[in-house]
């Protein structure tokens, strides 16, 4: 086999395995879209935070130690402790929760049945809010994440690629696990809005919500609980993104690299995400492996969104988005 | 027609209706300056076809929505079942047993019919979340006893060649029957129709006004109804409430209805001065 598709091959694996990093983040924004028709903008934000947060439980860090430090004059930063990482997710979890009903108590609950802009906005300031709550909570410095999730070459596909192909792929350990998860936690989202009772009354909301109250939907409840699913995607994200290249501010920015995901794969749609954010993946590491050299590289930058800009003009809705039908 | 105000009394066509399930006390509505509902009183019996009629924008619409918790009254009380109804929200009122329709109509247009009415059912699943999600032994059962319920009333309002279709894709008509198996599907105590015939043709009217009655006779289901056609609410009704201007000016039997001076005049029309 000629090297150059060996290594082609390598490429387009190691593309996948970036697209479900991709796809992690867009489901956290398909998600509420489908359930109240909000696009997130926080979504990002959320991500980055959860991962803060779970930085700061594990090493024991005292929240907002810089404001107590500087309104008592006192100089605590740690607690002592550090937390097993287990136990530490489950508490980011909680507190993901807690924001959860933040949200809906102090700002969507006051917007029912606003525009959608309107909605869109709010979340916007929800974002630079929740930036601002993170660095006042955790501090700013760039952080390591480790919760014990394996890194580095994966031997076993090292040693197979070498024994068919003459040449070993470097596949991260890393995305590996990702991938993994990222299936695990579509499988479980599907099975949640397709079969559970919560999952219809969701589904039922985000379709009508005079009328989902009068089956006896409470509204409150299925936002908080669809904000709450939103936040644990954000926590998964958060984790593998953070485990990836450290906890840092610019964590929010990947929401940026899951738009076009979305564009590609339709808002409404979760097989979207993922199949959106596989093809932004493979399409970026490719059209850099092939025609990067040419043009002096950094392809990765604008290819996803040239991508989008496509697709917007030919399949507006996406590849699995609802069509978009207007009667005249 | 025997009228016997605690045990109920008996219809011309010999159905037996029951006590009061439902009883408004002195209710008034305000928006602002507006008074839509003003100091109405009337109950609604077990069993009964109710109506509350009036011409345009005589609170017909607010009364419902007061009785489904969408509107909360400033002044008033609400009983149900001999007790006296704590403020609740919409949602809470439905899981106490009132389904209704909407005049405008309140469906999931992006679900098929059978998911619509499967809807309805949502308060009978009782099993938690991780034996549905995972599909395990009494989360099938329970699906398939809602399946059953539901396929039963599809086929009672003869909606079974539209089962698997989008509601985005029904004409008006059967979209109003849609709404009626949803708010079925729930086994209301209460049943409450906002305009069930309203924009019809006469030939849905006259399907429309048969499914009320079959509902009501086949199960039992205690309806309340608004309606501005006279006509059809007369035969459709046992006992009617007539509205007019935010106040009752009516409350009988059709033919009491029909013959009251106040009522003839809000219909016809009468000089105000």
């Amino acid at each position: 086999m000629p090297d150059q598709l060996i290594y082609a091959m390598e490429v387009i694996l190691n593309g996948l395995m970036a697209g479900v990093l991709y796809a992690l983040v867009a489901l956290g924004f398909v998600l509420i879209y489908k359930a109240s028709g909000i696009f997130n903008y926080a979504q990002g934000v959320m991500a980055l935070f959860a991962a803060m947060t779970l930085v700061g439980i594990m090493n024991g860090q005292v929240p907002f130690s810089h404001l107590i430090n500087a309104t008592f004059g006192t100089h605590i930063h740690y607690f002592g402790w550090n937390v097993p990482a287990l136990f530490a997710i489950l508490l980011t979890m909680a507190v993901m929760v807690l924001l959860a009903w933040a949200v809906q108590r102090f700002v969507m609950r006051h917007l029912v049945g606003q525009e959608p802009i309107i909605l869109f906005m709010a979340t916007i300031g929800l974002a630079y809010f929740l930036e601002g709550v993170a660095d006042l909570m955790w501090g700013s410095e760039i952080k390591k994440l480790d919760v014990g999730l394996p890194q580095g070459i994966n031997l076993w596909i090292d040693e197979s690629t070498f024994n068919i192909f003459g040449y070993g792929f470097f596949i991260d350990n890393l995305d590996v696990v990702a991938t993994v998860i990222a299936a695990l936690l579509v499988a479980a989202l599907v099975a949640f809005s397709q079969y559970t009772k919560q999952g219809r009354a969701m589904r039922a909301v985000a379709d009508d919500h005079q009328a989902a109250l009068s089956v006896g939907i409470s509204l409150n409840f299925i936002w908080i609980m669809v904000w709450s699913v939103a936040g644990f995607v954000a926590l998964v994200a958060g984790i593998m993104w953070g485990t990836k290249s450290g906890v840092q501010f610019s964590l929010s920015l990947i929401a940026l690299k899951a738009l076009p995901v979305l564009m590609l794969g339709g808002f409404t749609s979760i097989p979207g995400a993922i199949v959106g954010g596989l093809i932004i993946g493979v399409g970026e590491k490719l059209f850099e492996f092939a025609i990067g050299p040419l043009v002096g590289g950094a392809t990765e930058n604008w290819f996803a969104y040239v991508l989008a800009l496509i697709f917007l003009v030919f399949r507006p809705q996406g590849l699995f988005g609802e069509k978009i039908i207007e009667r005249v | 027609m025997m009228l016997d105000n605690s045990e109920g009394y008996v219809t011309d066509d010999g159905r037996k209706i029951g006590a009061v399930v439902m009883e408004m006390k002195n209710i008034t509505l305000r928006f602002g300056g507006v008074v839509a509902i003003k100091d109405i009183s009337f109950d609604i019996r077990e069993g009964e076809i109710r109506a509350i009629i009036g011409p345009n924008g005589a609170g017909k619409s607010s009364m419902l929505n007061v009785i489904s918790g969408f509107y909360v009254p400033q002044e008033g009380e609400v009983w149900f079942h001999g007790a006296k109804r704590p403020q609740m929200r919409p949602f809470e009122v439905a899981q106490q047993g009132i389904a209704r329709t909407f005049q405008n109509i309140a469906l999931f247009e992006g679900m098929s019919v059978l998911d619509n009415v499967m809807t309805g059912r949502l308060s009978f699943m009782k099993t938690n979340i991780l034996q549905q999600a995972l599909w395990k032994g009494k989360a099938e059962a329970e699906e398939n006893e809602n399946r059953e319920a539901v396929e039963k009333i599809i086929d009672f309002l003869e909606i079974q060649h539209i089962r698997k279709t989008p509601v985005s894709r029904l004409p008006y008509g059967l979209k109003k029957r849609v709404e009626l198996a949803r708010a079925l599907a729930a086994e209301p105590k209460l049943l409450l129709l906002d305009e069930p015939m309203a924009g019809m043709n006469v030939e849905e009217k006259e399907d429309m006004s048969r499914f009320i009655l079959d509902v009501n006779d086949e199960f039992g289901t205690t309806i309340a109804l608004i309606e501005h056609d006279m006509g059809v609410v007369m035969d459709l009704s046992d006992r009617v409430v007539v509205m007019d201007y935010g106040r009752k000016i009516g409350d009988g039997t059709p033919d009491e209805v029909r013959n009251n001076q106040e009522v003839i005049d809000a219909y016809l029309g009468v000089s105000h001065d």
